[in-house]
C-alpha cells in the first residue's frame, strides 16, 4: 500500500449559546479531543448563536452545542456537550484512522 | 356530575378571549376562532389541508385583522410556499417585503448529525424569537415540528425542550397553530397533543371513487363550546371553505311566505298556495314524466313575479331546453331576454363535485336570484358517490337558504328501484317532495303526481293526475286539500291503491 497519507486539515465551527452548562462543556470536551486526535491540524472557531445568528441560521443551527465540520467532506454536523468521546470521534471520522490495518 | 363540571369550567372560562382565524366556517364552528395566545393543534393525514389551513390563519390574520405572523416550516421550503399559495392569491413574498410576514425554513438532516451528549434546542427558540421580534409577530405557525423527531433522537430531551416552547409561546401571548401528522395509537405520531391541549383541530381527507372529501373537526376546545360534528370542507382556490351543515349557522329565519309552484291544480294540492319561500323542494320521478316541465313552471312564476332565477340545466343545453318548453307553451327566452333568467347548461362529468359547488355557489352569488334549479341532480352520480352529493347538496341548500332563496331539484329515478330507497339520505334535507309516475290506462300513458311530504303545511295525499297543455302543466284531479291531522289516514288507502310499488314508510 503506497497510499499517500494526506494529512487533512479540519475546519471546525462550535455553535454556543451563552455561556450555559452544555456549552462550557462542549467547549472544554472538543477542544481535549481535538488537541488529542488531530493536534496541528485543525480550526476550531467558536460561535456564540445569540452574537451571530444569521451565520446559525444558514448552517441550520436548531440544536446547541452544535460542532459543524466542514472540512474534510462529508459535512457532519455534532450536536450535544461532546462528552461521548467515540461519538465526537466517529462523527469526526477520525476513528478509522487508528483502526488496525490502515496505515498507523 | 361530569357534566356539571364541564358547565363549570365552560363558564370559568367563558372570558377566555378568541381570534378569529378568517378561514370561511371555522370561526362559526369554534364560536369565535382560536384561543388567543395559546397553541392550537392541527392534525391530520397527509395532503389534508393541514399547510393550506395554517397559511390561511396567517394571512388572513395579517391582511383580515392586521395581526402580523411567522411560519416556521419544516417540511415545505420558502420558495415552494411561495409558489403553491401564489395560486390561492395569497402574495407571500410582498407580505414578507412589507415585514408582515416571516417566512422561516428549518431543515435537518439526519443523515449528517451525530449525537455526542445533551444539548437544548436554543438554536431554534432563537430563530422563533428574532423572527417574531422582526414583524412583532401575533400569531404563529410550526409546520410541523415533528420533523424534530425525525432529526433528532434523544427523544427525553426533544420532549423537555417542546415543553419549553409551548410554554414561551404562551408566555410571548403568541397564537399558534402546530400542524401534526396523525397517529395510529396517539391523536398524532409523536404526542403533541401532551403539548397543545387547549384546541385540538382535526383534518380528514378521505378518496372514494375518486371523489376526494374533506372534513375537519374539532377534537378539543378547552373552556369554549364547539360544533362536535365532522364538517365537510373545500380547499378552493381562496383557501379552506368548511361547509357548516349543522354548526352554528344553522339558524335561518323560517319564511311564512308561499310562492307559486307555477301550476294552479299543484299550488291547490299545496295548501292552495304554493310552495313555501325559502323552502327546498324535491321533484323525482322517472323518466319522461315531466319533470323539467314543473321545474320551468316554477322558474317562470318567479320571472313573472319580476324576480330572478338561475337555472342549472345538466342534460340539455339552453337552446335545447327553449325549444323543447315552448311545446307546452313556456317560454324561456322571453326571461332570459329580459334578464330575470338565467340557465347555465353544463356537463356534469366536466368537474368535480366540489368544483361544481363552487361555481354554483359564485353564480348564485353573483345572479342574486331568489329562485335556484338544479335540473336534475342525479347526472351528479358517475361522479361522485351517493354521500358526496348529499355533502354537497346540503351545503348547497344550506349557502342558498341562508340567503333565503328558494331550491327546487329534480331527481331522475331508475324505473326499478324504489326512489323510498334511492333518496333516503336526502330526504331529510327536503321540505317538499313531489313524486311523479305514469301508469298505463287503457293504450294510454297516463301521467300522475303525489306529494310524499310538504313540511309544515296542510297538503293533499291523493294522487293526481295531469297533462302538458300548449299552456303548460295541468293537473287534472285537483284534490282538495286534505288537512295534516288526517294525513296518515288516507295516505294508506291512497298508496295501496294505486301505487303498490312505492310503500311508503308507515
Amino acid at each position: 500500500m503506497k497510499r499517500k497519507r494526506v494529512r487533512k486539515e479540519f475546519i471546525l465551527r462550535l455553535y454556543v449559546s451563552g455561556a450555559t452548562p452544555h456549552s462550557t462543556l462542549a467547549i472544554v470536551n472538543i477542544k481535549k479531543i481535538c488537541d488529542d486526535h488531530l493536534h496541528g491540524r485543525y480550526h476550531l472557531e467558536v460561535i456564540d448563536i445569540y452574537q451571530e445568528l444569521e451565520s446559525a441560521k444558514r448552517d441550520q443551527v436548531i440544536a446547541v452545542p452544535t460542532l459543524i465540520k466542514r472540512c474534510p467532506q462529508p459535512l457532519r454536523k455534532l450536536i450535544g456537550d461532546m462528552s461521548n468521546t467515540e461519538r465526537v470521534l466517529d462523527g469526526l471520522g477520525v476513528r478509522e484512522r487508528q483502526m488496525p490495518g490502515i496505515e498507523p | 356530575m361530569a357534566k356539571v363540571k364541564d358547565l363549570v369550567d365552560t363558564l370559568n372560562h367563558a372570558s377566555f378571549p378568541k381570534v378569529r382565524t378568517g378561514i370561511e366556517g371555522f370561526d362559526e364552528i369554534t364560536a369565535g376562532g382560536l384561543p388567543r395566545g395559546r397553541p392550537t393543534l392541527v392534525y391530520g393525514v397527509a395532503g389534508s389541508g393541514k399547510t393550506v389551513f395554517a397559511m390561511e390563519f396567517l394571512v388572513r390574520g395579517i391582511l383580515q385583522y392586521d395581526e402580523p405572523g411567522v411560519y416556521m416550516t419544516f417540511e415545505e421550503g420558502v420558495d415552494d410556499l411561495k409558489e403553491n399559495f401564489r395560486s390561492m392569491g395569497f402574495d407571500l413574498a410582498d407580505l414578507i417585503a412589507r415585514k408582515r410576514l416571516v417566512l422561516d425554513h428549518v431543515t435537518l438532516d439526519r443523515a449528517e448529525m451525530r449525537e455526542t451528549g445533551e444539548y437544548s434546542l436554543e438554536g431554534l427558540f432563537a430563530r422563533i424569537d428574532q423572527a417574531t421580534q422582526l414583524i412583532g409577530a401575533k400569531r404563529i405557525v410550526l409546520d410541523s415540528i415533528e420533523a424534530l423527531f425525525a432529526g433528532l433522537s434523544n427523544v427525553v430531551i426533544l420532549r423537555a425542550e417542546l415543553n419549553r416552547l409551548f410554554r414561551w409561546l404562551k408566555k410571548r401571548k403568541l397564537t399558534a397553530v402546530v400542524t401534526g401528522e396523525r397517529g395510529r395509537e396517539r391523536l398524532t405520531r409523536h404526542g403533541l397533543e401532551e403539548y397543545a391541549s387547549d384546541c385540538v383541530v382535526m383534518l380528514d381527507h378521505r378518496v372514494s371513487e375518486q371523489v376526494s372529501t374533506r372534513r375537519v373537526r374539532i377534537v378539543k376546545y378547552r373552556g369554549s363550546a364547539h360544533g362536535h360534528n365532522e364538517y365537510p370542507f373545500l380547499l378552493t382556490p381562496k383557501g379552506v371553505s368548511i361547509i357548516t351543515v349543522s354548526g352554528f349557522a344553522l339558524e335561518y329565519k323560517a319564511i311564512d311566505k308561499r310562492i307559486s309552484s307555477g301550476i294552479t291544480g299543484l299550488d291547490g294540492m299545496l295548501g292552495g298556495k304554493g310552495y313555501f319561500r325559502g323552502s327546498t323542494i324535491l321533484i323525482s320521478g322517472t323518466a319522461g314524466t315531466g319533470k323539467t316541465s314543473f321545474a320551468t313552471s316554477f322558474a317562470t312564476a318567479a320571472c313573472q313575479r319580476g324576480e330572478k332565477c338561475l337555472y342549472f340545466a345538466f342534460e340539455e343545453s339552453a337552446s335545447q331546453l327553449t325549444r323543447n318548453l315552448r311545446s307546452i307553451g313556456i317560454d324561456l327566452a322571453r326571461w332570459t331576454k329580459q334578464g330575470r333568467l338565467q340557465i347555465r347548461a353544463v356537463r356534469p362529468s366536466r368537474h368535480g363535485l366540489e368544483t361544481h359547488l363552487l361555481r354554483m355557489d359564485e353564480l348564485a352569488a353573483e345572479f342574486k336570484p331568489s329562485v335556484v334549479v338544479v335540473d336534475p341532480v342525479t347526472p351528479f352520480g358517475p361522479i361522485g358517490t351517493f354521500v358526496d352529493i348529499q355533502v354537497m347538496l346540503t351545503r348547497l341548500i344550506d349557502f342558498l337558504r341562508s340567503s333565503g332563496i328558494t331550491v327546487l331539484f329534480t331527481a331522475l329515478t331508475p324505473s326499478d328501484v324504489p326512489f323510498e330507497e334511492s333518496a333516503a339520505g336526502v330526504s331529510s334535507i327536503i321540505d317538499t317532495w313531489i313524486v311523479q309516475g305514469d301508469r298505463q290506462v287503457g293504450d294510454e300513458r297516463v301521467r300522475n303526481l303525489h306529494i310524499v311530504k310538504s313540511r309544515g303545511m296542510a297538503h293533499s295525499l291523493r294522487l293526481a293526475n295531469f297533462i302538458l297543455t300548449d299552456r303548460g302543466v295541468e293537473v287534472l284531479a285537483a284534490a282538495t286539500s286534505v288537512p295534516m291531522e288526517k294525513a296518515s289516514r288516507v295516505r294508506h288507502v291512497t298508496v295501496r291503491r294505486n301505487r303498490p310499488g312505492q310503500a311508503l314508510e308507515t
